[in-house]
């Protein structure tokens, strides 16, 4: 487990924002003794979801490499603070398996159709409509509060980067009931592990078979659309070489994969039988599947059932254009919107070698000049998500948030909601999807909120509930002992205007340099 | 000869580049909104196809009775076959008398039959043929701004919409709930400052002048309606202030507005869908009153929905997704008070898989046959928009 070391900020925290300038002399006091190293605030602040006052000095303990391998390399599970496991234990579904939480809607669904009486049945269907928002803002709560809290911060970075480039949008279906299990249980634990790995684990979701509609797709009656992102978004990339013949024929080979939510086995041949694999909800059907032989990708599969998916999965992810793909979508995430040929080349090489593993790539990726370059060059720009969850982790540090509405709310304001895009390309990773004129306006708005108070962040959402105190205290000892030293002097100037440490707060969320 | 025939006689012999001049005013004063109706809002219920027999003895509790002047329930007159929903009576009728609105029924896509709202609302915003691989970030409102040389696009929705997603930067803002900013003024002049020197200091800038512009619109509204004047509210208060804004500043829109998916107790001439009926019609004339008489000359609003519904009732007095709809183009200079394109006589052997209204005007062929006109755009902007479209004529402007 590892553990992030409480430091003096924390004390900082209880006090108020009257005291924000007290704090400030003495920081500036004590700034040369305790002075944070810049290059590793700038990584730091790359790889997680933002710096903050207790992690950078558990930086400047460990030493870079040394927290570098941690990031690269957490135990398979990293204990949260008791505070935040506390909040998610309290959420139904969250030890349930898909099957089980699918069974159980449905047969609420079924139900509510059941009632005789329309204005009844209207009311019962708005119920069940109800319950599946509320799990999807569970499902947001337990991305946000990972996001916030857990130390394996690079994994959780991963995290929401392999969920976007899986996409699934929680209005389809019944997606918002799945799309926690399907973050906790199909993305999170391979986000650093082997791309085949979290290839398949995706591809026995059923969320995913449901988003994609491979779970419509039979012989008889195809339906490519898994297979068609499977080759376009989840691996090889658009305009890499495969034809329509190969998206028809990954398309026969995925016949038969798919959902099933009776609790007895479909109705088989006797010679099928033993194809038949179920794994909760996932099923691999042979009654639906092609036996055909095919041709993918210049390769001959012989038909034969479930088997052809994994041979499809190997000679995708053994594909060069796979490497490639991949590699220029971490760096676009990690590096910049057009992330130098050089750098992509490395990774790819670094992903060949590896045999397809993430963390592999990304050490490759960490480690080259082009990275360190990017450090101090100023051209990353933050999307909203990662906005947001920065500015309340340099606020707040270890005080754990008890609503993340607020956040959740940013987030939608600010067109990046969690699990809410609505197509399988994800949200984009480039800078110019998110600076315009209408989402800089809504982001100084959001930064004027998080700066002002607490926000709505600490009143728990229950009835009678009280508002927690809280003020965001930004002007701490990271403040004076390494991020104002990154500032320039037109928003040092602007900064010495503020007339409150509210007013502080919201133009330093507001700069230009925090939204790098 | 039918109908189609006789439109393409006509187009025939006027040359395409004169009849793309036959808007009334410069091309550059010409302005678009487009409305979606998110949920597939149920189209036989608003053109009602009263001529037909078929038509009640599917609908037997949802129908809407033939006109009668008797009966404030009945459908209002639009001619021997058709009639509109007596919700709109107020304000989309009167419209109708101006030729100010026409109706395309049967209106769709060919070639997305998924009846899925989310598959569908994505093709029918992206533009793009339904098969194949298709760009997401392409949308093809963003591809007409590009075209234009003096666009002014906005999307008026909380998010930007994947018909507004391309190339160029569009904004978009949301007006359901705009109140003053809370960024003050001082505080915007410090941000100014300090993008000042950056590479989004254009950004910056032009965003606080959008905000403000936005702001100072609606606080006019504010004090009229603090004079006692009736103050509208949801779409209405959008639309009424959309009109406004695209009077004074902007010439390509977008807004959409949500609940037409009436699976259950959907009403007949009163109900859920009348009272949603009500609200769009009053926003739409509210929007028109807005912009003012020489805006609304220079304007054509389109209302599209991904899809019809069932023709027929099903067990919960609702209908389910369907296929063909019947899209609206509105506006002061429009060739209006008739129903255009393509159409069938409306009886069981005419359903599409003998359940929904079929498709014979496809939406980019429709969208691009309005542009053309419109914007007198040649062939080549017109394929960059809609590859491999043959512009519909449907003599809309």
């Amino acid at each position: 487990m590892v553990r992030i070391p409480k430091n003096l900020s924390r004390r900082l925290y209880a006090c108020c924002a009257v005291i924000a300038s007290v704090a400030g002399i003495l920081g500036a006091v004590a700034a040369h003794a305790n002075e944070f190293n810049a290059r590793d605030l700038a990584l730091m602040d790359r790889l997680t979801w933002g710096i903050n006052a207790s992690s950078a000095e558990h930086l400047r303990a460990l030493g870079t490499e040394r927290w570098l391998q941690e990031q690269l390399h957490p135990p398979a599970s990293v204990a949260l603070p008791d505070t935040v496991t506390a909040q998610i234990e309290a959420m139904p579904d969250v030890h349930k398996l898909p099957f089980d939480i699918a069974v159980a809607f449905e047969q609420q669904a079924k139900s509510a159709n059941q009632v005789a009486d329309t204005d009844q049945k209207k009311a019962a269907q708005q119920v069940y409509q109800g319950a599946m928002n509320d799990r999807a803002k569970q499902a947001a709560a337990r991305t946000i509060l990972h996001a916030l809290y857990a130390p394996d911060q690079l994994r959780e970075r991963m995290s929401w980067f392999w969920f976007n480039h899986f996409n699934i949008h929680q209005y389809k279906a019944n997606l918002r009931i799945l799309v926690g299990d399907y973050e906790d249980r199909a993305i999170r634990p391979f986000a650093l592990g082997k791309f085949r790995d979290l290839l398949a684990s995706t591809m026995r979701h059923p969320a995913m078979l449901r988003y994609l509609d491979n779970a419509d797709n039979a012989a008889g009656h195809i339906n490519e659309n898994y297979a068609r992102e499977i080759m376009e978004l989840h691996t090889m990339g658009v305009g890499s070489g495969y034809t329509q013949a190969d998206v028809e024929a990954l398309a026969r080979i995925l016949t038969g994969v798919g959902i099933d939510l009776k609790s007895e086995d479909p109705k088989l041949k006797p010679e099928l039988q033993s194809q038949l694999v179920r794994e909760g909800a996932f099923e691999f059907n042979p009654s639906r599947h092609d036996y055909g032989d095919k041709t993918f990708l210049g390769h001959p599969i012989k038909g034969r059932g479930l088997a052809e998916v994994d041979e499809a999965l190997d000679i995708l992810v053994h594909h060069p254009a796979t490497a490639a793909h991949l590699s220029r979508q971490i760096a676009t995430y990690f590096v910049s919107d057009n992330p130098p040929e050089s750098l992509v080349q490395k990774m790819a090489l670094a992903f060949k070698t590896s045999d397809g593993d993430i963390a592999a790539v990304l050490a490759t990726m960490v480690h080259a000049p082009e990275f360190a370059a990017s450090l101090t060059s100023g051209s990353r720009f933050k999307d909203p998500v990662q906005y947001v969850l920065s500015a309340l982790r340099l606020a707040y540090d270890d005080k754990t948030v008890l609503n993340t509405a607020p956040v959740q709310n940013w987030f939608n304001r600010l067109g990046e909601g969690l699990f809410n895009h609505e197509t399988p390309d994800g949200y984009a990773l480039t800078s110019a999807s998110w600076n315009g004129p209408g989402q800089m306006m809504v982001r100084f708005e959001v930064a004027r909120q998080i700066g002002s108070g607490s926000s709505g962040l600490f009143k728990p959402d229950l009835p009678n509930a009280t508002d927690q105190p809280a003020f965001p205290l930004i002007q701490n000892a990271l403040y004076f002992n390494g991020l104002r030293q990154t500032l320039r002097p037109t928003t040092l100037t602007a900064l010495d205007k503020a007339i409150s440490p509210q007013d502080w707060n919201t133009l330093f969320l507001s700069s230009p340099e925090f939204m790098r | 000869m039918n109908r189609r025939d006789l439109i393409k006689a006509f187009a025939a012999i006027a040359p395409l580049t004169v009849a793309g001049r036959v808007w009334a005013a410069p091309a550059t004063d010409a302005r678009s909104l487009v409305v979606f109706l998110r949920g597939a809002y149920d189209a036989a219920n608003v053109l009602v196809p009263v001529s037909s027999d078929f038509y009640y003895n599917s609908r037997p509790t949802l129908g809407i009775a033939r006109p009668d002047a008797g009966n404030p329930n009945g459908a209002l007159p639009l001619g021997p076959e058709w009639g509109l929903h007596p919700a709109l009576r107020d304000s989309i009728f009167p419209l109708w008398g101006k030729r100010e609105i026409a109706f395309v029924p049967f209106a769709g896509t060919m070639d997305d039959l998924t009846r899925s709202h989310f598959e569908t609302q994505d093709t029918i915003e992206l533009g793009q043929s339904a098969s194949g691989a298709r760009d997401y970030r392409s949308g093809f409102m963003s591809r007409l701004a590009t075209e234009l040389s003096r666009a002014k696009p906005i999307a008026f929705t909380e998010q930007l919409p994947l018909m507004f997603r391309g190339k160029s930067q569009i904004p978009n803002i949301g007006l359901g709930n705009v109140g003053k900013p809370g960024v003050d003024d001082r505080q915007a002049q410090l941000i100014k400052d300090m993008y000042a020197q950056s590479n989004l200091a254009a950004s910056v800038s032009e965003g606080f002048r959008v905000r403000d512009d936005v702001y100072r619109s609606i606080s006019e509204e504010m004090t009229a309606a603090n004079r006692g004047a009736v103050s509208p509210r949801g779409f209405e208060l959008s639309a009424r202030r959309i009109g406004r804004l695209m009077r004074e500043q902007f010439n390509l829109g977008f807004v959409d507005v949500g609940g037409w998916d009436t699976h259950v107790n959907q009403g007949a001439a009163t109900g859920y869908l009348a009272d949603r009926l009500g609200e769009l019609g009053r926003a739409l004339a509210g929007f028109s009153e807005e912009i003012g008489p020489a805006g609304w000359r220079d304007t054509v609003i389109v209302v599209i929905s991904e899809f019809g519904r069932t023709f027929r009732e099903n067990g919960d007095r609702g209908t389910d997704h369907g296929h063909g709809s019947v899209y609206w183009v509105m506006g002061g200079g429009i060739n209006g008070g008739r129903i255009l394109g393509e159409q069938v006589k409306i009886e069981q052997a005419s359903l599409f898989q003998n359940r929904d209204y079929p498709v014979l005007t496809d939406y980019r062929a429709m969208f691009a046959g309005l542009f053309l006109r419109m914007y007198g755009l040649d062939a080549a902007a017109l394929q960059r928009i809609f590859t491999g479209v043959h512009p519909a004529e449907l003599g809309l402007v």
